[in-house]
């Protein structure tokens, strides 16, 4: 039988107590809080401070070709806390032409290099990150490739390379 | 080689040789001290890089065959076993190794990602190293037995046997090595990939002169 | 194009003018890496290094990024677990495991008891299969030849094990949606009886070479510690996490499969240096076995992959020859453009893959394709934390930090 999930009802509460009512979904037993980017960074500081110690992941959702989306980018937090087993997600939604959300990396060291790749791929800008360069492309690389727009065989970069043969060699 | 046989009559205008001297070509004994004593430098990126190790592990011994020894330093290897999917950070670096290797030096593509790019046609994986170096011996798998790989060194140590040369002259003439059929075949790709490939430059140049 | 060059600055130790960078001139860059003995395969650190002592270290990642994250929308379910074998390449029967257990829940499958049962076995044989080659590594990176050489003769009776249930000895694509594709015969289950008779004579063996051979406790005691407080900020988990402190393990706090029935222990350390990690990862191998000798006698009788009426996994012949609803549901999941339905939602699915918490994050559209299979990979974390654990120990220690951290590139680069 899969698991349940510990309930996070007490933290929601508080939640709402600090924030007013957010938008929330469960679905398969994880709770999913929806909150307006102005506010996400003190959303996160505030579960961070109720025992969410672990970061578990910051990822993002291209809604380009998804049916029924409002806007283009949904980043992604799932936090988790060691003490209590809970785990909660937190989206932001963000949207064209300039993604731009607020760092976590001064309350989760984790949150660097997630954000790093967050930006290498997507393309949303983190303010007030130390060091926000590519992650996993070169450096030289100008496209952002796991966007919808960008075709899964890139657009000629992989092979644009000198050749070596036998003589030069 | 001409083996002296006791009883043998000797040719007319041939030397007689004593019983027990051996005659062969100085090519010859070249090659089999090479093909002998390959040392792989293991360019081991991803998965086929386990089943490289695996093959040097105890139970499929790389060893007997004369690749005992792993150097990871490419100015002390002959054989460059590029194991795993190259991607598109990654090939300088593979293009710098292959040239700080001596000649003589041999490559082999093992897996299919190395060969032709594998399950991933994506934007950042190249589609086969042998677009951009050459390649000798390609191993297809996903992985690769360990078996498949030691077949693939027996055969490069045939070829080694077979076309070796003591100066290295075989790695020196792009006349010896057949064109890509992809080259032979398609004219218009060679204006395609004139700007980059030293070869295509090559034949087109000859080509104009020809006209 | 050339090699991508060094970072402009060194974080947080980059001098802010011209007159502290002069100061600084003592210093020296070395570049480790990407080819090199030691990296696991495709890693980069620049080093700055004040003698042989590391003052500061930038690690580089992105030389094996294949863009997994976007094959993932293009192949469905079942064909994507073909490259989840491709990440974690030491242990690809968790990946798969995990994989199929995050698409699970979005589709919100039950499994049979059968099924969980033999897929625990496997993925801590797996489990297994990965502490030997990360220890061995540490072995071999630190002179230990002969270590490796047990831990990889080892690691091919597990092979032998794995390729007489489903035909390959590692990347294996086992598991599908619903169940598996390679029930267990008899012959598999004796060569597990054998081996879990068999293993822990040479895993003895193993540590009296190692455990307390002084040259190796040297060369790990005390190098590279991670406190308990900078594990959990930066979202290390697995063994690496373990060792330091943290008691996170989720087969005891979230378990999934068959982990509930089985009696094991989590294995801590407090020390958090690369001496608490090997022998975490040696105590956890004892305690993978004991599952697996636990799970074998007890597999419960049944069908193993999940019924009809779900309609993810393929029936069994006589279903599809004899019932109609076989011959409707074969029909159904083998043509092209219509195979299983799937909720247009978002979930996160985790296991305890054998170098930490390994998940997806799965966003379904209703077809049979992920809208987005973002894999959130232990490896990322770990490597993030290197140049706290680093600063201050010479070069030699870099290679002992960096192999027991067991930071598999094709894990990390996606």
């Amino acid at each position: 039988m899969p698991h349940d999930p510990p309930a996070i009802d007490d933290v929601l509460a508080t939640v709402t107590e600090r924030f007013g009512a957010l938008e929330s979904t469960v679905f398969r037993g994880q709770t999913s809080l929806i909150v307006p980017e102005p506010q996400s960074f003190e959303v996160l500081s505030h579960l961070k401070e109720q025992g969410f110690d672990l970061l578990v992941d910051v990822s993002c959702v291209d809604y380009l070709e998804y049916r029924g989306a409002k806007q283009r980018y949904g980043l992604v937090y799932l936090l988790a806390s060691t003490t209590t087993n809970q785990r909660i997600t937190v989206r932001v939604f963000v949207d064209d032409p300039e993604p731009r959300v607020r760092s976590v990396e001064p309350l989760w060291r984790a949150a660097d290099w997630l954000e790093r790749e967050v930006w290498d791929l997507f393309g949303i800008h983190f303010a007030g990150h130390p060091d926000l360069r590519r992650l996993v492309m070169p450096e030289e690389f100008t496209a952002h490739p796991l966007r919808k727009d960008y075709p899964l065989q890139g657009r000629g970069e992989r092979h644009n390379f000198p050749v070596i043969t036998r003589d030069h060699s | 080689m001409a083996l002296n046989m006791p009883g043998r009559q000797a040719m007319p205008g041939k030397i007689e040789l004593p019983e027990n001297v051996v005659v062969s070509r100085l090519d010859e004994l070249a090659n089999w001290c090479r093909k002998n004593s390959l040392w792989p430098m293991p360019f081991a990126t991803a998965c086929c890089g386990i089943e490289l190790m695996a093959t040097g592990a105890s139970k499929h011994d790389l060893a007997r065959f004369g690749a005992e020894v792993f150097r990871f330093s490419p100015r002390q290897c002959d054989l460059m076993i590029v194991a795993g999917r190259v991607v598109m950070k990654m090939l300088p670096v593979l293009q710098r190794i292959w040239q700080q290797m001596h000649e003589p030096k041999w490559c082999i593509s093992m897996g299919a990602c190395a060969s032709t790019g594998g399950v991933f046609d994506t934007y950042a994986v190249v589609q086969g190293i042998d677009r951009f170096i050459p390649v000798d011996m390609y191993v297809p798998g996903c992985p690769p037995r360990p078996e498949q790989l030691i077949q693939a060194i027996i055969d490069l140590q045939d070829k080694i046997q077979r076309e070796g040369t003591i100066t290295g002259r075989e790695f020196d003439t792009s006349q010896r090595q057949l064109r890509k059929r992809a080259l032979v075949e398609a004219d218009q790709l060679l204006t395609l990939d004139a700007a980059r490939n030293p070869v295509a430059q090559r034949e087109l140049s000859a080509a104009a002169h020809r006209t | 194009m050339s090699i991508a060059p060094a970072p402009r600055s060194f974080r947080s130790d980059a001098p802010a003018d011209a007159a502290a960078a002069r100061s600084e001139d003592y210093l020296w860059t070395l570049n480790f890496g990407p080819q090199h003995p030691a990296t696991h395969t495709t890693l980069r650190l620049v080093l700055k290094l004040d003698g042989e002592r590391v003052v500061d270290a930038m690690p580089e990642m992105g030389y094996l990024h294949s863009g997994f994250e976007k094959i993932g929308e293009h192949l469905t379910y079942n064909q994507y677990v073909t490259v989840t074998d491709r990440m974690n390449y030491i242990s690809p029967m968790a990946n798969n495991v995990a994989w199929h257990h995050a698409v699970e829940k979005l589709l919100g499958i039950d499994l049979t008891p059968r099924c969980r049962s033999i897929r625990t076995i496997i993925a801590e044989l797996a489990r297994i299969s990965d502490h030997l080659l990360s220890n061995g590594a540490v072995g071999l990176d630190t002179g230990a030849f002969t270590f490796f050489l047990y831990a990889f003769y080892q690691r091919e009776v597990i092979y032998d094990i794995f390729e007489t249930l489903c035909g390959a000895r590692f990347t294996n694509s086992w598991t599908r949606v619903g169940g598996v594709s390679h029930d267990f015969t008899p012959l598999v289950i004796e060569k597990i009886r054998t081996f879990v008779k068999t293993f822990p004579k040479t895993l003895n063996d193993m540590e009296r070479l190692l455990t307390r051979n002084r040259i190796f406790v040297d060369r790990t005691k005390g190098v590279g510690v991670l406190s308990k407080d900078e594990a959990i900020n930066g979202g290390a988990t697995g063994p690496v996490a373990r060792a330091s402190g943290v008691t996170r393990d989720l087969r005891k706090d979230e378990p999934y499969l068959a982990y509930e029935d089985f009696d094991f222990q989590i294995c801590c350390a407090s020390a958090g240096d690369c001496y608490a990690r090997y022998l975490v990862r040696m105590a956890e191998m004892r305690e993978s076995l004991k599952i697996v000798a636990q799970a074998i006698e007890n597999i419960p009788p049944g069908q193993v992959n999940v019924g009809i009426d779900q309609r993810t996994a393929l029936p069994t012949k006589q279903q599809v020859y004899s019932t109609i609803e076989g011959t409707i549901s074969h029909f159904e999941l083998s043509m092209s453009n219509r195979g299983f339905e799937v909720p247009c939602g978002e979930s996160y699915g985790a296991t305890e893959a054998p170098n930490g918490e390994l998940g997806f994050y799965l966003v379904g559209d209703g077809s049979d394709r992920a809208y987005r299979a973002r894999c959130r990979p232990p490896s990322v974390l770990h490597f993030a934390l290197f140049p706290q654990l680093i600063r201050g120990h010479t070069l030699s220690d870099v290679v002992a930090v960096l192999g027991s951290l067991n930071i598999i590139a094709a894990e990390l680069d996606r």
